[in-house]
C-alpha cells in the first residue's frame, strides 16, 4: 500500500473550493415506539469538508449512531435536511461506506468471501478481486483467517474483517461507529496508524464515532461532543495537532492536554461538573 | 451481541449420536418386534394384527418377484416430482411475498385459509381433472409440500437480519442482490426445516391419491391388500414407505449440515 502522508492542505488557500462533504441541516429525530416517544436530535446543524476527519464522543444513547444512519440514508430526520456531497440523501446512500457499531458480516461467508461482498456488487472480475482482498487482509492483519467463518472469530477480528470490507470499495466517504472498540490496546494503535496513513493517502471525508477522547484527539481534525438526550454539539473543538500524526505521541504534545482536558470536562453532566 | 443471538439458531441434535443410543434403539426395535410376534396368535388375532414374521415374508416374496420395487418407485417418482415442484413453486412465493410488504398483507389470509383445507380432500377434484395416471398424485404432493416450504421459507425471510441486509445496501446492493446474498442464505435453515417437513406430506398425498384411483404405487399397494384382507400385505406395503421416507429424511439431514457447516 501507498505510504505517502500528505500534510494537511492549508486551510486559508483552497477554503472557497472546498464544499461541504458531508451536512445536516437543522435536523431533527423521533422515534416512535410502542413505549412513546423519543426525541434524540433536535435542531443539529453539522457540516464537514470534503477529506476532513471528524470525531464524534459523547454519552452513550446520545445520537451518535442515529446521525451515522442518518447520513448513510438508512434512516430519514423526521425534521431537517441531510446532505452529501451536495446531493440531499434521499434514499440508501452507497456513496458512503459505513462501518456499523454492530456486527454485520454474512456469517455463511468466509473472511475473505466476506471483504470480497462490495467488489462482487461492482462486478470486479475474480482475479483482481483475490488480490485486492489479499492486499487488505493483511493491512487489517488477518492473515491466516480467510478461510475461518465470523463465527470462529473474536470481536476484535470481526471488526477488522469488516474495517477492510468498507475499505476495499474506496468509498470517498466513511462513517465508523466505533471501530476500534473491542480492540486490544497494540491492535489499536496499528489500525489507528493504518487509517491515518489510508486516510492522507486518500483524503477520505471521515466520521468517528468513539468513547475514547485520546483516540479522537490523536486522529481528528475536530472533535464534537455531544450532549445526553436531545442532543446538542456541546463543544466543537478543532485539534491543532499537526499532521502528519504518529499515533503513539500524539498524547505527547503539548496541545494535547488541553484539548483533553476540555473534551472531558464537556462529556461530563452538568450536575457533576466543578464550576 | 443481540444481533448474533437472532441469527444463529440451535444446532441439530441428531448430529454425533453416540453409540449407545444406536443400542437402547436395536433394543427398542427387538423388543416391540418379540411382543408383536408373542402376542400375535396369543392375545390377538393374527388376522387383524399380522406378525412380523408375516410381514417380513410378504416383504421377501413382493421382492422376489419385483412387486416391491415397481410400487416403491411409482410412488417415489410421483413424490419426487410433486416435492420438486411444491417446494421450487414454495421458495420462490415465499421470496416474492417476503420481499413486499403490501402483497405479503394482501395475501396472507387467503393462503392461510387455503392451507387449513385438509390437502387430502381435494384428490378426489385432481383425479377428476387429472385423471388416475401420475398427474393428480404429484399435483396433490406438490401442493402438500408447496404449503409447508412457503411458510417455513416465509418466516424466514421475515426474520432476516436487517442490519445485514443494511449493511449490504450501503454497499451498493440492489434488490436482487439482496435477496440472492443475504435474504435466501438466511431462510435457508428455515426453508430445510420446511423442506423436513414437507417430505412425508408429499408422500402421504401421493399415497393418499393412490388409494382413491390407481393401478400402482405403495398406495395402490396397501388397497389392493386390504381388498383381499391380506393385513400383512398392508403393513408391508406401510413399512417399506417408513423405510423410504426415513432414509430421504436423513439424505435431508445430510444434506443440510453440509450446507450449514458455516455454523
Ligand atoms: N429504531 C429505534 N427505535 C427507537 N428508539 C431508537 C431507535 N434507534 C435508536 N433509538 C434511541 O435513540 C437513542 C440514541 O441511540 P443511538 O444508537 O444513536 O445512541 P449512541 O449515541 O450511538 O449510543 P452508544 O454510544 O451506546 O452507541 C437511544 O436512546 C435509543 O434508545
Ligand atoms: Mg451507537
Amino acid at each position: 500500500m501507498r505510504s505517502v502522508h500528505l500534510s494537511v492542505v492549508s486551510a486559508q488557500s483552497c477554503e472557497a473550493q472546498r464544499r461541504s462533504a458531508v451536512e445536516l441541516r437543522g435536523v431533527g429525530k423521533t422515534f416512535t415506539s410502542r413505549t412513546g416517544q423519543v426525541e434524540v436530535l433536535r435542531g443539529l446543524n453539522l457540516s464537514l469538508q470534503d477529506g476532513e476527519f471528524l470525531a464524534i464522543v459523547g454519552p452513550s444513547g446520545s445520537g451518535k449512531s442515529t446521525v451515522l444512519n442518518l447520513l448513510a440514508g438508512l434512516d430519514q430526520p423526521t425534521s431537517g435536511a441531510v446532505f452529501c456531497r451536495g446531493e440531499p440523501v434521499a434514499a440508501v446512500n452507497t456513496g458512503i461506506g459505513y462501518l456499523t457499531q454492530h456486527d454485520s458480516l454474512l456469517p455463511w461467508r468466509t473472511v475473505e468471501q466476506n471483504i470480497a461482498v462490495p467488489l462482487e456488487l461492482r462486478n470486479i472480475g475474480r482475479t483482481e478481486i483475490a488480490a485486492r482482498v489479499r492486499d487488505l487482509i493483511a493491512q487489517v492483519g488477518l492473515e491466516g483467517f480467510e478461510r475461518h467463518y465470523p463465527s470462529q472469530l473474536s470481536g476484535g477480528m470481526r471488526k477488522r474483517a469488516m474495517l477492510a470490507r468498507t475499505l476495499i470499495y474506496d468509498p470517498p466517504v466513511l462513517l465508523m461507529d466505533e471501530p476500534f472498540g473491542p480492540l486490544d490496546a497494540q491492535l489499536k494503535l496499528a489500525l489507528q496508524a493504518e487509517l491515518l496513513k489510508l486516510w492522507s493517502a486518500h483524503r477520505k471525508t471521515v466520521v468517528f464515532v468513539t468513547h475514547d477522547i485520546v483516540e479522537a484527539i490523536t486522529l481528528a481534525d475536530r472533535v464534537l461532543v455531544f450532549s445526553s438526550r436531545p442532543c446538542q454539539i456541546r463543544l466543537d473543538e478543532p485539534i491543532a495537532i499537526p499532521r502528519p500524526r504518529e499515533v503513539h505521541e500524539v498524547r505527547f504534545h503539548p496541545a494535547f492536554e488541553e484539548h483533553y482536558r476540555r473534551l472531558w470536562t464537556a462529556l461530563e453532566p452538568p450536575a457533576r461538573r466543578p464550576s | 451481541m443481540s444481533t448474533q443471538a437472532l441469527s444463529e439458531t440451535q444446532a441439530e441434535p441428531t448430529l454425533g449420536l453416540s453409540g449407545r443410543v444406536w443400542l437402547y434403539r436395536a433394543i427398542f426395535v427387538v423388543v416391540m418386534l418379540t411382543a408383536w410376534q408373542s402376542a400375535s396368535g396369543t392375545l390377538l388375532d393374527p388376522f387383524w394384527v399380522s406378525s412380523p414374521a408375516a410381514i417380513f415374508r410378504t416383504l421377501v416374496a413382493w421382492t422376489a418377484s419385483g412387486q416391491l420395487g415397481y410400487h416403491l418407485l411409482i410412488t417415489f417418482k410421483e413424490t419426487a416430482a410433486g416435492f420438486v415442484l411444491g417446494a421450487t413453486a414454495g421458495v420462490l412465493f415465499a421470496l416474492l411475498v417476503g420481499a413486499n410488504d403490501t402483497l405479503h398483507r394482501t395475501v396472507d389470509p387467503f393462503v392461510t385459509a387455503i392451507y387449513g383445507v385438509p390437502k387430502v380432500a381435494l384428490a378426489p377434484l385432481f383425479i377428476m381433472w387429472f385423471g388416475i395416471g401420475l398427474a393428480p398424485k404429484i399435483v396433490l404432493a406438490a401442493i402438500s409440500v408447496f404449503f409447508l416450504v412457503f411458510f417455513s421459507t416465509l418466516r424466514g425471510v421475515r426474520e432476516v437480519d436487517l442490519k445485514m441486509v443494511d449493511a449490504l445496501r450501503t454497499m451498493g446492493a440492489g434488490k436482487f442482490a439482496t435477496q440472492r446474498m443475504v435474504i435466501f442464505p438466511s431462510a435457508l435453515p428455515w426453508l430445510f426445516t420446511g423442506l423436513k417437513l414437507g417430505l412425508p406430506y408429499g408422500f402421504v398425498g401421493a399415497v393418499a391419491a393412490e388409494m382413491m384411483a390407481s393401478n400402482a404405487g405403495i398406495g395402490y399397494l396397501t388397497q389392493n391388500s386390504a381388498g383381499q384382507l391380506d393385513t400383512a400385505g398392508v403393513f408391508a406395503a406401510l413399512f417399506a414407505l417408513m423405510v423410504v421416507t426415513t432414509l430421504l429424511n436423513e439424505a435431508l439431514g445430510r444434506l443440510e449440515s453440509w450446507i450449514f457447516r458455516w455454523r
